[in-house]
């Protein structure tokens, strides 16, 4: 049996403290010398595609913007009609909220760039609830949480429905979709994407999520890190496919990943730590801390012991940024880390804290890759650089040709679309 | 100075060679910006994303998409247009308008039609907010201050808090500043209902007028009322829009299209005739200062746009009436508009171009 090739994407650097900016090599967040920067390497790379997330209201700390990180980013949709004409090959992923939306208009935007990009597009669609940000938008923060996924489910399946309305010899005709979150009738304004439908990316780890996933999406945003849990969930989530008549390859499973190399094990973990610093600089590390156990804490130092009091829950304290879980079972475990170690806030959170990294050689990063993939813990990876712009030069230089030697990655794009690179089916045409 | 811009629709084209054609063609002629219409009634793509596909395809010309208010969100409509200027390096406008028909309001299902005059006050809320939006991030707020661990100066950051008739906005965006400040507004104020919102809002007002008279008639009006909102009725440029066929020849083919000028058509004013007697009416009506310009939208794309180009374009860099070159690099600087001062500067420096 021929071994398992794996697909890779990029993501641009993020808004949060993932992104380092005060490295000297770091660039602009915004201008669009950057995004062609990583596109045009990740399609070097041979990428399956480039992933942009969502921003849709700053985080606010304290009742004020959050300023430590980070922040600020262009327009999804736009920016990646903009990198449809500097590259040729790279599929172009936005992520875009379904409750902040119209099915209408968004399929509409996502046919569009499908045809732009000669069949590249691909959707991240995510949900969200919050009141906090709902106040940019006409319909406020209106939904249930149990109700996240039933509109995002039924807005997919009407986007598919205007996708698919126009005839193959490019006739209009008219649609109508009446559901529990959407009664619209009328005729759609573009033909038939490229990719008879735009690749479908879910990111949700819940249990809902999964099962979103394993009903509509195409590839899945995983954030499992060891080779176990990865193993576990990727099992999970392809045996939920056959519910819904799928095939296990219909559904990719691809974990974000930061990576950092050496020229040894030993400068490989230097540099790690050193990120990690950067990452985590002593106001970050008081913030964090914040986060966890609900109160202010501006009077610590940082290179100081942690708080010996309880954390309290108080969800208002930061607004925008995705829930930690159980702050008060995480903070217990922090405490107990720091007085085992003998670390300080900043170390604690530094150790605890950061974001999982796949740390060595380019041999060794490679090998360990392969084996997520021929082990079925993935089908691919989504990296998630820490510089802007530079950050994916190095995998593509010194890692990429390694796969490539082991037969775990393509030597050349064979198709054009996304579909084609991600090996998906073409979606069956109704009517 | 004269202002020259085109519209490139086609019909049935999705595509993005056949609009780059088209954009270059213009940008060789020094043109000030191309417009891409947009309606959610009848066949077409995105016009913002098709203009976004063609920005690092070209590099001076300005794009001018038209992105309408009823049925979209005004937060998702600013980051768009604010994102065009960002990825054209500061090229971006934005032609507002509005979605009147119950057609299209069933497309989306969740509001009536409405008439023109609420649905242009909604419109003019959505400009209105989006300048906030856009002066929402101060430019200069990103400070990458490493002592205090500060990547933005967050009291550089501003909530707009804005409350209009039908919807809210807290802000701030999600998009710095981009590089115009504000991206050029284009009002098309024609019909009645419009032109308050042009008169307040607009950068570029667009008028179908069939004659000069007419022309010159709307364009005062225009700047008084500008004045009314406390403009400076010179902020406003205000552009002739006219079909134009340019199929016949050198010279007009027919009385009462090109050397007697425009007649009105049931598609709107149209002139008929070849490309130098249009360059003799360009001329005429700019030279007699009834407008600051054209807006011209080629009956048959590709080959009025090249006549228009090659012809009549032509002439008038020969008679050293329009440009030969882009002496700037941003739409507000092929305009003569100034880059506009930040609303919620707290510096007091005002930041030129």
């Amino acid at each position: 049996m021929s071994r398992r090739r794996m697909h890779l994407a990029a993501h641009f650097p993020g808004v949060n403290n993932t992104t380092v900016w005060a490295d000297p090599e770091s660039r602009s967040q915004i201008e669009f010398s950057s995004f062609e920067h990583l596109a045009r390497t990740a399609e070097r790379g041979l990428f399956d595609f480039f992933f942009l997330a969502e921003g849709l209201r700053l985080r606010e700390h304290k009742g004020r913007i959050h300023d430590l990180d980070v922040v600020g980013r262009p327009e999804s949709i736009t920016v990646l009609s903009a990198l449809a004409g500097v590259t040729e090959h790279l599929g172009l992923a936005a992520t875009v909220n379904t409750t902040f939306n119209e099915p209408f208009e968004l399929a509409r935007r996502f046919a569009t760039l499908d045809h732009l990009s000669g069949g590249r597009a691909a959707w991240n669609v995510v949900t969200s609830s919050d009141a906090f940000t709902g106040e940019n938008f006409r319909r406020g923060g209106f939904l249930d949480r149990a109700d996240r996924y039933t509109r995002a489910a039924e807005f997919l399946e009407a986007a598919r429905e205007l996708w698919g309305s126009w005839t193959p010899d490019g006739v209009t005709r008219p649609f109508a979709h009446r559901g529990r979150h959407f009664d619209i009738a009328g005729e759609f304004t573009v033909p038939r994407p490229p990719q008879g439908n735009p690749v479908v990316i879910q990111a949700g780890d819940s249990d809902e999520g999964r099962e979103f996933a394993a009903s509509a999406a195409d590839v899945v945003f995983a954030r499992h890190s060891s080779l176990e849990e990865g193993r576990a969930f990727y099992a999970d989530v392809k045996r939920r496919l056959a519910k819904y008549g799928r095939m296990p390859g219909d559904l990719k499973i691809m974990p974000g990943i930061g990576v950092v190399l050496g020229d040894t094990a030993a400068e490989a973990q230097e540099k790690a730590a050193e990120i990690r610093r950067q990452q985590t600089s002593p106001q970050t590390a008081l913030l964090t801390l914040e986060q966890i156990w609900g109160v202010d804490l501006s009077s610590y130092d940082p290179d100081g012991p942690l708080p010996d009091i309880d954390p309290v829950v108080d969800p208002a304290l930061t607004q925008g940024r995705t829930r930690r879980g159980d702050t008060v079972a995480i903070a217990e475990k922090w405490a107990a880390l720091s007085r085992e170690k003998g670390l300080s806030i900043r170390q604690t959170v530094i150790e605890a804290g950061g974001r999982q990294l796949l740390i060595g050689t380019p041999d060794a990063v490679a090998t360990e890759l392969d084996e997520f993939v021929q082990r079925e813990a993935a089908d691919g990876f989504v990296l998630v650089p820490h510089l802007t712009p530079g950050g994916l030069d190095e995998f593509v230089d010194d890692v990429v040709p390694r796969l490539q030697e082991r037969g775990a990655f393509r030597t050349a794009y064979r198709g054009t679309t996304l579909r084609s690179h991600l090996g998906l089916p073409d979606p069956v045409r109704k009517g | 100075m004269l202002h020259l811009s085109a519209a490139v629709d086609q019909p049935s084209a999705y595509d993005a060679a056949s609009y780059l054609t088209l954009v270059r063609l213009a940008e060789r002629g020094g043109l000030d910006f191309v417009t891409l219409e947009d309606s959610f009634a009848r066949p077409g793509p995105d016009a913002l994303a098709v203009l976004a596909r063609l920005a690092p395809a070209t590099s001076r010309i300005g794009l001018v998409p038209t992105v309408t208010t009823t049925h979209t969100e005004p937060f998702h409509v600013q980051a768009a247009v604010a994102t065009l200027d960002w990825v054209s390096r500061g090229r971006a406008g934005w032609r507002i308008d509005v979605s009147s028909t119950e057609g299209e309001a069933r497309l989306f299902g969740r509001r009536q039609a409405a008439p023109p005059d609420a649905l242009w006050q909604e419109a003019g809320e959505a400009a209105d907010v989006a300048a906030m939006l856009w002066d929402s991030w101060e430019d200069d707020a990103e400070i990458r201050d490493v002592p205090t661990g500060r990547f933005i100066d967050r009291d550089k950051l501003h909530h707009v808090d804005f409350r209009g008739t039908s919807f809210s906005v807290k802000g701030p965006s999600i998009v710095p500043r981009p590089p115009q400040g504000h991206p050029v507004r284009v009002v098309d104020a024609t019909d009645g209902a419009a032109r308050g919102t042009a008169a307040r809002y607009a950068d570029v007002a667009l008028v179908r007028a069939a004659s000069a008279p007419q022309a010159a008639a709307v364009r005062e009006q225009l700047r008084s009322m500008a004045a009314d909102f406390g403009r400076h009725p010179d902020q406003l440029r205000v552009l002739a829009g006219l079909l134009v066929d340019l199929g016949d020849g050198e010279h007009a083919a027919e009385p009462g299209h090109g050397g007697g000028g425009p007649r009105q058509t049931p598609q709107g004013p149209l002139y008929r005739g070849g490309p130098v007697d249009l360059a003799e009416l360009i001329a005429t009506w700019h030279g007699e200062g009834i407008v600051d310009g054209f807006h011209l939208t080629p009956v048959e794309p590709l080959r009025d746009l090249e006549r228009l180009v090659n012809g009549t374009v032509a002439l008038l860099q020969h008679r050293g009436l329009f440009r030969t070159f882009y002496p700037g690099s941003s739409l507000r600087e092929h305009l003569g508009l100034a880059r506009p001062a930040n609303q919620y500067a707290t510096t007091g420096v005002r930041h030129e171009p």
